[in-house]
């Protein structure tokens, strides 16, 4: 089975062996791909429908609310946190990310870019907020509510002396471009990062 | 009464008595030279053995979980919508079996059989059980049938608890745990409910300091007051107004104290039918095995540490409206799972019933539930 192709980025960024915690696990998917190759862990899940679909897939999910922080695991217990395309839906993407950093020993994290050109233009010429293949939501009924571009999530790494070790920006195919390369914050679409506390 | 057997029932079935002339000592430091448990089996046990379910029964409830005894029975078992050819625990594929507690009054040995010291009935002298005394009268009858691990042992409320203490105590005779509506012990609320009920069986005149059968009476009034108070905490705000409301019996209020909301009505009935069918005593005993109810106790009040024996994978559930056991409580144990790395997960259900929803057929939850054993079966039925 192929996984959807951000899932597969991260999937390859994961020695195997590794403890994780991936957060908005979803069905499992990720998880249980790792599995297969000595990756353990747990998902948490905040969607009650999700949970049946994590035990079918075999993963251990804990149905938790990430806008609660991770009080239920303790400091750098896990080698990997991972969060996929959640963090511009929680109330504090700050607090998760002190909270990533505490609990993760690394983390990674992706997200939709807001500085994409396609946004950019929505908004500039339309004056209206944007809608694209990432962000397919109007603004009342998203539940995107911290969208941000990849320039203001390194800001936020900057101020909160995280430790960016490898980024990957790539369009809503998951392909890298030459655009992508130049301009990532004009061009990228989804941002891929793997970061960890500064020493 | 069911005018045929559903196609997924476990049809009729006879409970077993198994006749046990070990003495077995109590927590308490009593002895029982003596004792019957009265169980049920659903399914066939396979050839390794390795297929077998225990079910625990909560405060009030025994042996009888899935099926029918008679065609004329009104209801069939009260799990029965769990257990069943093609239900969450497929008795095609496992053997089920839940047994009536020791304290019973069910069949099992308890406050209504009689104790050979006195030729009576044992009634306020039967001594005092905990889960941990359960937990080892159930791996009696485990050894007894042969069953040297059970491939998952499930339980709500007061059963939860069963099934958790079974994976601390005897972490090795268990392949999974399912742990649903339970606490990792009483808080003192909960024990303040347990109390009023307690005080409401002792003070009816009937109830001769537990002496009521040499006395060829019944508590009535006191056990149905507690079962009402039971009932109440078993229940949310939301399942009582939306089941009754404010409705009235009649068209008009009377301005007296007769039974007036159906609320009521259907109080009075419940805890008249109760108080009929169940013993008080059993119910003190019960109550009190609640409130002892304290696994981490053994372990200088640690509950990770108690926890930390556990082998057996666990699946935790919660019902969002359940105030008597909180999903609060539920997390408690998960997050002390998760502290020792055990293998955990952790369902919260939303649903308006309360307590009593772990008895329910929710259709998320039993999605759950009929997920979780399908891998239970897969991995006793490798095939």
């Amino acid at each position: 089975m192929s996984l959807r192709p951000d899932l597969q980025i991260i999937f390859d960024w994961i020695p195997s062996g590794a403890r994780i915690l991936d957060l908005g696990s979803g069905d499992g998917t990720l998880l249980a791909a790792l599995q297969k190759h000595d990756v353990t862990g747990y998902g948490l899940e905040i969607d009650n429908s999700q949970i049946a679909h994590c035990i079918e897939s075999g993963i251990n999910v804990i149905q938790a609310d990430l806008d609660q922080g991770l009080p239920q695991f303790a400091d750098q217990s896990f080698d990997y946190v991972i969060l996929s395309q959640t963090l511009q839906a929680v109330k504090r993407p700050d607090f998760l990310l002190d909270e990533i950093i505490r609990v993760g020993k690394q983390a990674i994290i992706g997200f939709p870019n807001f500085g994409h050109w396609q946004c950019r233009l929505q908004l500039v010429f339309g004056g209206h907020m944007p809608i694209s293949r990432t962000l397919p939501n109007r603004w009342y009924d998203s539940v995107n509510i911290h969208l941000c571009t990849i320039k203001d999530f390194e800001n936020l790494c900057t101020d909160k002396q995280v430790h960016i070790q490898q980024r990957c920006i790539v369009d809503h195919a998951h392909q890298d471009s030459l655009g992508i390369k130049i301009a990532p914050n004009l061009f990228g679409e989804i941002a891929l990062y793997q970061i960890k506390k500064s020493d | 009464m069911p005018d045929s057997i559903p196609a997924n029932s476990v049809g009729l079935i006879s409970p077993q008595t198994l006749h046990i002339e070990t003495p077995i000592t109590l927590e308490c430091g009593q002895a029982l030279p003596a004792y019957d448990l009265v169980f049920e089996a659903y399914g066939k046990l396979n050839q390794t053995a390795s297929n077998a379910i225990l079910i625990c029964h909560a405060l009030s409830g025994d042996h009888h979980v899935a099926g029918y005894h008679t065609m004329e029975d009104k209801k069939p078992g009260w799990w029965d919508n769990v257990i069943g050819p093609g239900k969450a625990i497929d008795t095609n594929h496992f053997f089920v079996v839940c047994l009536n507690n020791l304290g019973g009054c069910n069949g099992s040995t308890g406050p209504t059989s009689i104790n050979p010291d006195t030729n009576t009935p044992y009634g306020p002298d039967f001594p005092i059980v905990t889960v941990n005394d359960w937990v080892k009268s159930q791996a009696i009858l485990a050894d007894n049938l042969n069953i040297q691990q059970w491939a998952a042992v499930v339980g709500g409320s007061l059963g939860g608890m069963q099934a958790m203490q079974w994976a601390i105590s005897l972490p090795e005779r268990l392949k999974h745990v399912l742990i649903i509506a339970a606490t990792p012990k009483l808080s003192a609320q909960n024990i303040a409910f347990n109390e009023v009920a307690r005080t409401a069986i002792k003070a009816d005149p009937e109830f001769h300091e537990g002496y009521y059968a040499s006395h060829d009476t019944l508590p009535r009034k006191g056990l149905g007051l507690a079962r009402m108070l039971g009932h109440i905490t078993y229940l949310s705000d939301e399942a009582m107004g939306e089941k009754f409301g404010r409705e009235l019996r009649h068209d008009s209020i009377n301005y007296g104290f007769d039974v007036e909301f159906q609320i009521e009505s259907y109080l009075r009935y419940q805890s008249e039918s109760f108080a009929e069918q169940f013993d008080a005593n059993t119910y003190l005993l019960m109550t009190k095995a609640l409130d002892y109810f304290d696994p981490a106790s053994a372990f200088e009040g640690d509950f990770a540490q108690a926890v930390s024996k556990i082998q057996a994978k666990c699946l935790v559930i919660s019902f969002t409206t359940d105030w008597r056991f909180s999903p609060e409580r539920s997390q408690e144990i998960v997050n002390a799972l998760l502290s020792e790395n055990k293998e955990v997960t952790y369902a919260e259900i939303e649903a308006t019933q309360g307590h009593d929803a772990f008895l329910l057929p929710i259709s998320r939850y039993h999605d759950i539930f009929t997920a979780y054993m399908k891998k239970v079966a897969s991995e006793v039925m490798p095939s």
